[in-house]
């Protein structure tokens, strides 16, 4: 079952992906470049997807969209990953008050919404990329930290950890040669379940027109503009953005559930948008 | 402890645990309130200060903020002068603090996107978003406990084949994309419900007007909360209906229907609770996106035009409330699975 499971959602990826990156290439022309001549036109063979208000293709337009929206996610589960990794491995080595207050933090980020703390976040620095992953990044290393957190503690009172700390190495190299290489695996399938939330963050972020600037192509600010188009019967502005969206979504939830219960990590792991 | 999980129920091994006299509850859940109310504050504080920080940090300048337009147009020295008047000049903590005050006092600023106290823009809109929620986790919660205990009886059967992948399905769908595809459907395609608003343009506001405007919005918000719970129903009534008292009630002859509802239903619904409590972070963010696509005019509405408009005193109020919603809700929940458990230990 997890098999079949995983298979299936490598598979789309990879057609998605292939989509997302081969079609702009190949297709030869900026996605960006508007032509009024041919705005708001059905599917059609030249067009396969439509085209939007401004006449650009959306075939080649929503590839452009899936591949900064994957890019975006990606970039934000590493980084998430990284910060939480390190949160969490050096948390519960420190132990004591450090950890405790730590958990705290850990528990005061998760009650804020984090949609809320993005919207706060990019409306202060408007369209930048950076703050866009940023505030992805800062809400959702949390998971990532809890799971490592209890991998290193369940690794910390191990022989070879004691056996290191006698042969006179520093808490921080034990840290960082025994305790986060072997909580690593764990770190990085949260951070392909941490993908999906990632991409509709960035989505979520761009259609309230926060996010990336409305010419610069997103699944966000193409359905963002499918909103407007819909009231004049485009009915294609919304069907293939949202397709492309919802299919990413779920091969790399596909993908993550599997990867999931191989590593036997519990059912709520990933499960805060 | 974290917010969301309550810890592991301690069961004493040797007896079975006696359910405790109410008034034991009762001061259980008063302890775990009260502590978890003192969680509350220190992260309203840092989660404020952090706003006006980061606010502080950002190139934005907050005089534009408060001028908006006129920003563009006011001179050096009418800036300098506002400037002073409003003390932006000043730390951003020496503002901070200012705003905290003035929060004590009642007094929370002005909205420049409204062009009204921030009070009063809390007042208009707050009964609106709190009808929308209201009305939608009403339903969502209706409809996940009808289908996820039909779905769980009839395991296997079609009914729980169509409604399982259809959740697994919807969660896949962020709530923006069904909000506009239920506008596309059901208001311009078919043209059965009004698109957005709270009332057709210039009608009066009646409660039929409201009603016919609130179906859609509310029908997707449920629908966008709807996979979560009905799931976590269907797979603790299926966890439930494995367990030795529901088979020592079968052994006894009880009826199917009682054995589901009077017997495993009930422990069933103990992890429900929390789920509620755990998911509320998830409805505000449902709410802005179906405000914001419905043109509702709530307070989740408002969090985007002030986060659009750079309108920070508003925008700093709302933080802090959605906030302080979520922390409130979450307790609540708690407390409620401490009142409803016989075997949890509050550890308070």
């Amino acid at each position: 079952m997890a098999d079949r499971r995983l298979r299936a959602g490598v598979v789309l990826l990879v057609l998605l992906a292939g989509y997302a990156l081969l079609v702009p290439w190949l297709a030869g022309v900026d996605d960006r470049v508007t032509d009024f001549a041919a705005a708001r036109q059905g599917p059609s063979w030249a067009h396969l997807f439509g085209t939007d208000s401004a006449g650009r293709d959306l075939f080649v337009r929503t590839a452009a969209g899936l591949r900064v929206s994957l890019f975006i996610a990606v970039v934000c589960a590493l980084l998430s990953v990284l910060i939480g990794a390190l949160v969490g491995a050096l948390s519960a080595a420190a132990g004591g008050w450090v950890d405790r207050l730590t958990m705290r933090v850990v528990d005061g980020v998760n009650a804020v919404p984090h949609l809320l703390l993005g919207i706060v976040l990019v409306a202060l620095f408007r369209g930048s990329l950076v703050a866009i992953i940023a505030s992805i990044a800062l809400t959702h290393w949390t998971q990532v930290a809890r799971i490592v957190r209890a991998e290193v503690l369940s690794l910390r009172d191990r022989e070879h950890v004691d056996a290191a700390l006698l042969g006179g190495a520093t808490r921080w190299r034990v840290v960082r040669r025994h305790l986060l290489p072997a909580a690593l695996p764990q770190a990085l399938v949260a951070a392909v379940l941490l993908l999906p939330h990632a991409v509709w963050h960035e989505s979520t972020l761009s259609f309230l027109g926060l996010g990336l600037p409305p010419h610069a192509a997103s699944l966000g600010t193409l359905l963002q503009e499918a909103r407007s188009s819909l009231l004049l019967g485009g009915w294609w502005t919304l069907v293939f953005p949202a397709l492309g969206l919802v299919l990413a979504t779920l091969a790399v939830a596909a993908i993550g559930a599997a990867l999931r219960d191989r590593a036997a990590l519990p059912e709520r792991a990933g499960a805060q948008l | 402890m974290t917010l969301t999980e309550l810890p592991a129920p301690r069961v004493d091994d040797a007896a079975p645990a006696a359910p405790r006299p109410p008034r034991v509850r009762w001061r259980a859940a008063g302890r775990l309130a009260r502590r978890r109310l003192l969680f509350v504050v220190p992260v309203l504080v840092v989660v404020s200060g952090g706003v006006f920080a980061v606010a502080d940090a950002s190139p934005f300048d907050p005089l534009a903020g408060y001028l908006g337009d006129r920003y563009l147009t006011a001179s050096e020295q009418a800036q300098a002068r506002i400037a002073d008047e409003l003390g932006t000049g000043r730390p951003w903590w020496q503002q901070y603090g200012d705003w905290l005050g003035g929060l004590l006092t009642g007094d929370l600023g002005v909205s420049r996107s409204f062009g009204q106290p921030v009070a009063q823009v809390l007042a208009e809109r707050l009964p609106w978003t709190l009808l929308l929620t209201g009305v939608s986790l009403g339903l969502a919660v209706l409809t996940a406990l009808l289908l996820g205990t039909w779905s769980a009886a009839r395991r296997g059967g079609w009914v729980d084949r169509v409604v399982t992948s259809t959740c697994l399905l919807l969660q896949a769908v962020p709530p923006f994309v069904i909000a506009l595809g239920a506008v596309a459907l059901f208001a311009l395609g078919l043209a059965w419900l009004p698109v957005a608003g709270l009332t057709d343009a210039g009608a009066e506001l009646t409660v039929g007007q409201v009603a016919r405007h609130l179906v859609l919005p509310a029908a997707v918000l449920a629908a966008s909360q709807l996979p979560w719970l009905l799931l976590n129903v269907r797979q603790s009534l299926l966890a439930a209906l494995a367990d030795d008292a529901v088979l020592a009630a079968r052994a006894r002859g009880l009826a199917e229907s009682t054995v589901v509802l009077r017997h495993a239903l009930p422990t069933a619904l103990l992890p429900f609770v929390t789920l509620l409590g755990a998911r509320l972070p998830e409805l505000v963010v449902g709410a802005v996106l179906v405000e914001e696509v419905f043109s509702w005019p709530g307070l989740a509405q408002a969090v985007v035009t002030s986060a659009v408009e750079l309108d920070f005193p508003l925008l700093a109020v709302l933080t802090l409330l959605t906030t302080a919603a979520v922390l409130l809700g979450s307790l609540l929940a708690d407390v409620a699975y401490v009142l409803l458990d016989p075997r949890v230990a509050a550890d308070g």
